[in-house]
C-alpha cells in the first residue's frame, strides 16, 4: 500500500456542523420578519436607522481589528447582528448619525475593548443604546412616532396604526399607562392621554402593529414567533425569556396592574428573547440562567414602576450582565459523583 | 439515608448530557462477521492493556502455535498475550503501536496452518469456583474489549468490602460507525449471554442488566429470545452518545452515582462489554484464549466496509486490504470510534485487543478548522453536552492558562474525556484536548509534590538516625 500521510489529532474526530456564523445567521433570520415589518411601518426612516447602525457596528469592529492587526472577523456575522439588534432598539426617527455612533460604540466599547467576541461583559447592542440614550436623550425621545400624521400614511398598515395612535393620543403605551396608574405624575397627561384608557385596548395594536415604540417593537407577535424559532432550533435557551417575562408578568399582577399589557408593551419581549439570551453576557449553566432570568424580571419590574422612566428593560439587562461573572462563579452545576456541591469558599 | 430517595431516583438521577452525532452505522450494520486470514507477518505487542506490560516468553526462532503464551507478567494488573497464528518468532522488536509511539512486539512469521496449542481445553465453568474462573480469565488474556482494554480478571476481583450486586453488560455501542458489538449480539447471542453468566458467577452478583441502545431493535429481540434467566434484565437505552460510558450506564440503569474518583464497584456494580462476555464464553467453550477479535473496518473511503474477525497482530493495512482497500483518499485513520478513538499515523500498526474499529475518514469528513487560540462565545453547548455536569469551557481555559487550582476547583479530574463538549462547540475549541493536557499536568505536579514530600521525610529520617547514634 502506498505511503500516505494521515491527519493526526486528538479525539473527537467529528464535529457538530454548527458554527458561530450559523448561530448568528439564525438569530438574524429570527429577526428578519420583525425587521421587514418595521420597514413596512416606518418606511425609509427605519431603513436609515438600521443601515447606519449596522454600518457603525461593522466599521467599529473593522477599525479595532485593523488597528490591533488581528484577523478581521466580520464574516462571523456577530457585528452585523449587533448592529441590527441595536437598530431595532432605537426610535424609528432618530437621527442617522446617532445610530451610526451608537453602532460604533456598540462594537468598540461594548465588545472589542474587552477582547472581542466572547469576552465582553455587557450586551454590546445595549451598550450602544445606553450611550445614545444618555448622550442624546432629547433626540432619542423626539425619535418616536407621536402622531398618526407622521410618515405612516400610505403604508399597508396605515389603518391599524392610525387607529392605534388615536387610542394612545401620542404617548407611548408604557408612558400612558404609567400616568393612568399613577395620575399624580401628570394630571393633564402628555399629549392629552385620556385618563380612563384601558390597558386592554392596547393588546391588539401591540401584538400586530405598534408604531410608538422602537423599530423592533412593531409587533409582539413577530418577536414571539422569532423567539419560538430560536428556542426550537436550540439557538437560545428557552428558560431565559420564559422566566424573565414570566417574572415580570407575575410581579406586575401582584402589583395590581395588567400583566399582559406589561408583557407586550415596551422592550420586554425583544429584550427577553434577543438581548437577555446573548451567550456571552448571560450565565453558562442552566441554574445560573434561571437566577439571571429571575433577577432580570425583578429589576425590570422595579425600574418600570419605581423609577422616572416608564421602561426598565435596557438597564435591567445591563445590570444583570454585570452580575453574570458572579453567578457563573458560584452557581455551578452539581458535578457528577460529588455528594455535595463543590465548595465555593475557595474564592479570593 | 433519606427516606423516599429511592422512589424518585429513577428520573432525577438520569444523566441529561450527551450529544447525537450521525451514527453512520449503515456502512456495516448489515454485514455479518467474516473471518480474515492473518497476513504473513503478525506483530503482537507485549502491552495491549492498561497496566504492566508483559515480558516476552518466547525467543527468536521459537515455534509458536495458536494460543501459545508469548508474553506474561507477574503484576496483578496485567494480562498475558498469546500468539494468534502458528509459525516462527522472527524477532522481538519495537513496532508501531496504535496507542502511540513504538513498543516491543513479538513478530511472528505465519505458517498459515493455524495449528492450535494442544494444551487448550474447554473449561466447565459451571463446576468452577469464582477464584478459578478469575484465574482462567486471566490466563485467557482477557481485557475489556470495548476499547479501554482494562484486564478483566481485575474487574472480576472486587475487594471484599465492595460486594457486587449487579453486573451490567454494555451493549450500548454508542460510538458512531462501530457495529462489532451489534453483530456479536446478533450472531453470537448465546455466547454473549453465557459470558454474562460466567461474569455473574465470578463476582457473585445475583442479578444483571443487559443494556442496548434503542437503535438496535434486532439485537434486543434476539437477546430477549435467548435470555431466559429471570435474574437477567434486558433494558433499552435512548440512543445518545456517551450512553455506553461506564458511569453513565450505572446511573441511567440503576440510579446510582459512582463517586468522584471511584469505580462502579464502589456502588456494587461491575460493567463489562458484550464483546468481552462473548470472548470469555468462547474461551470456556473452546479453550481458545483472546487471539482474535471483531473489528469494524468502515468509513466512506473503504471499498467494502465490514465486520471482520481479525487475528491480533494483523496490521491495519492488511485489515483494510481485506475490505477491498480505499476507494478514495484516506485523510484520517482512527482506531476505535470517531468520538474517542485514536488517530493513527501509519497503517503498519497492528490490531490489538482494544481495537473495536478501524474508522477511516475522507478529506471532507476529517476537515474542520481549529482556532489558533481557544475561542469561547459562552453559548453553553459544552455545559449542556457534558454528562458529568462540568463546565468544559472553563476547564479548557484554565488548562490553557495553566491555572491549575481553578481547574481542580471545577473538578477537572471528573472529566471522562468523552468529547461531547468538543463535538458540540461552534467555535471548534479543542476543549477535551486541553482538559486531557490539564489532567496530565495536574497528575505530574501531584507526583512531583509527593516526591518532594518523600525526599523531605527521608532526609529528616537520616538526620534523626544520625542523632541517635
Amino acid at each position: 500500500m502506498e505511503a500516505t500521510r494521515f491527519i493526526i489529532s486528538t479525539s473527537p474526530h467529528i464535529r457538530d456542523p454548527i458554527t458561530t456564523r450559523k448561530i448568528m445567521c439564525q438569530v438574524i433570520v429570527a429577526l428578519a420578519p420583525v425587521t421587514l415589518y418595521s420597514l413596512v411601518i416606518h418606511g425609509v426612516h427605519g431603513f436609515y436607522v438600521i443601515a447606519s447602525s449596522i454600518a457603525g457596528a461593522l466599521l467599529g469592529e473593522l477599525a479595532v481589528q485593523k488597528a490591533r492587526r488581528l484577523p478581521v472577523t466580520l464574516d462571523d456575522c456577530s457585528a452585523l447582528l449587533t448592529g441590527l439588534l441595536l437598530a431595532l432598539t432605537l426610535p424609528p426617527r432618530v437621527n442617522w448619525w446617532i445610530a451610526l455612533v451608537a453602532g460604533t460604540v456598540a462594537t468598540v466599547l461594548g465588545k472589542q475593548i474587552f477582547g472581542g467576541l466572547g469576552h465582553n461583559l455587557f450586551n454590546p447592542a445595549l451598550v450602544g443604546r445606553a450611550v445614545a440614550f444618555v448622550s442624546w436623550a432629547a433626540y432619542m425621545t423626539a425619535g418616536y412616532v407621536k402622531s398618526a400624521a407622521i410618515g405612516i400614511a400610505n403604508t399597508p398598515a396605515h389603518k391599524a396604526i392610525e387607529k392605534a395612535v388615536d387610542v394612545a393620543g401620542g404617548a407611548s403605551p408604557l408612558a400612558a399607562m404609567k400616568i393612568v396608574y399613577d395620575p399624580s405624575l401628570s394630571p393633564v397627561g402628555p399629549g392629552g392621554v385620556p385618563h380612563g384608557i384601558q390597558a386592554s385596548s392596547y393588546y391588539k395594536p401591540l401584538l400586530l402593529a405598534n408604531p410608538w415604540g422602537c423599530l423592533g417593537e412593531v409587533s409582539a407577535l413577530l418577536l414571539v414567533l422569532g423567539g419560538i424559532y430560536l428556542a426550537v432550533t436550540r439557538i437560545i435557551d428557552w428558560r431565559i425569556p420564559v422566566i424573565y417575562v414570566g417574572t415580570v408578568a407575575v410581579l406586575t399582577a401582584i402589583t395590581g396592574r395588567d400583566p399582559l399589557f406589561y408583557t407586550l408593551a415596551g422592550g420586554l419581549l425583544i429584550g427577553a428573547i434577543f438581548m437577555a439570551t446573548d451567550y456571552t453576557t448571560s450565565p453558562l449553566a442552566p441554574r445560573g440562567k434561571v437566577i439571571y432570568a429571575l433577577g432580570l424580571g425583578l429589576v425590570t419590574w422595579l425600574l418600570r414602576f419605581w423609577s422616572n422612566n416608564p421602561e426598565g428593560v435596557m438597564f435591567a439587562i445591563l445590570f444583570m450582565n454585570g452580575l453574570v461573572p458572579i453567578i457563573d462563579r458560584y452557581i455551578l452545576p452539581r458535578t457528577y459523583g460529588k455528594v455535595a456541591r463543590p465548595k465555593e469558599a475557595s474564592g479570593p | 439515608m433519606r427516606i423516599g430517595a429511592g422512589i424518585s431516583a429513577g428520573w432525577r438521577k438520569r444523566i441529561r448530557g450527551g450529544v447525537h452525532p450521525p451514527d453512520n452505522k449503515h456502512y456495516t450494520a448489515e454485514k455479518p462477521i467474516t473471518r480474515m486470514e492473518a497476513p504473513e507477518l503478525v506483530a503482537i505487542p507485549l502491552s495491549q492493556h492498561i497496566g504492566a506490560p508483559c515480558s516476552p516468553k518466547v525467543g527468536r526462532g521459537d515455534r509458536v502455535l495458536v494460543g501459545t503464551v508469548i508474553g506474561d507478567s507477574e503484576a496483578f494488573v496485567s494480562a498475558p498475550v498469546h500468539s494468534s497464528v502458528s509459525g516462527t518468532v522472527r524477532e522481538i522488536a519495537p513496532h508501531p503501536h496504535p496507542v502511540g509511539g513504538e513498543s516491543p512486539a513479538v513478530i511472528i512469521e505465519n505458517d498459515g496452518l493455524y495449528e492450535r496449542d494442544p494444551s487448550l481445553q474447554p473449561l466447565p465453568w459451571e463446576d468452577m469456583e469464582p477464584e478459578d474462573i478469575r484465574r482462567a480469565v486471566r490466563a485467557a488474556g482477557m481485557v475489556g474489549l470495548g476499547g479501554a482494554a482494562f484486564p478483566t480478571h481485575v474487574k472480576l476481583a472486587p475487594p471484599r468490602e465492595f460486594p457486587i450486586d449487579t453486573v451490567i453488560l454494555n451493549g450500548a455501542e454508542c460510538e458512531p460507525f462501530l457495529t462489532a458489538d451489534y453483530r456479536l449480539m446478533l450472531e453470537h447471542t448465546e455466547e454473549v449471554v453465557e459470558g454474562l453468566r460466567i461474569i455473574m458467577k465470578a463476582v457473585g452478583a445475583p442479578r444483571a442488566v443487559i443494556a442496548v441502545e434503542d437503535n438496535k431493535p434486532l439485537a434486543v429481540r434476539k437477546l430477549a429470545e435467548v435470555v431466559r434467566d429471570p435474574a437477567i434484565e434486558l433494558r433499552t437505552l435512548r440512543t445518545r452518545y456517551p450512553q455506553g460510558a461506564e458511569k453513565v450506564l450505572v446511573t441511567n440503569l440503576l440510579g446510582r452515582e459512582v463517586p468522584s474518583g471511584g469505580l462502579p464497584m464502589h456502588v456494587g456494580v461491575v460493567v463489562n462489554n458484550v464483546g468481552t462476555a462473548r470472548a470469555i464464553a468462547h474461551y470456556f467453550r473452546t479453550g481458545l484464549p483472546l487471539v482474535e477479535r471483531v473489528v469494524t473496518v468502515t468509513g466512506s473511503v473503504i471499498r467494502e466496509p465490514s465486520n471482520l474477525l481479525v487475528p491480533l497482530g494483523t496490521s491495519f493495512a492488511a485489515a483494510v486490504e481485506a475490505c477491498g482497500g480505499f476507494m478514495s483518499h484516506p485523510a484520517k485513520v482512527i482506531m476505535g470510534g470517531p468520538m474517542m478513538g485514536l488517530a493513527q499515523h501509519t497503517l503498519e500498526v497492528p490490531v490489538v485487543k482494544g481495537t473495536s474499529g478501524i474508522v477511516v475518514l475522507s478529506d471532507q469528513e476529517a476537515a474542520y478548522e481549529i482556532p489558533r487560540e481557544p475561542v469561547c462565545i459562552r453559548c453553553g453547548r459544552c455545559v449542556e453536552a457534558c454528562p458529568m455536569n462540568l463546565i468544559p469551557t472553563y476547564l479548557a481555559t484554565f488548562s490553557y492558562r495553566e491555572r491549575w487550582e481553578e481547574a481542580r476547583r471545577l473538578s477537572i479530574n471528573d472529566c471522562i474525556e468523552c468529547g461531547c463538549c468538543t463535538y458540540a462547540c461552534p467555535t471548534r475549541n479543542p476543549m477535551v484536548q486541553l482538559i486531557k493536557f490539564g489532567k496530565a499536568e495536574l497528575a505530574r505536579l501531584k507526583a512531583a509534590e509527593e516526591r518532594r514530600a518523600r525526599d523531605r521525610e527521608a532526609n529528616a529520617g537520616k538526620e534523626g538516625g544520625g542523632g541517635s547514634n
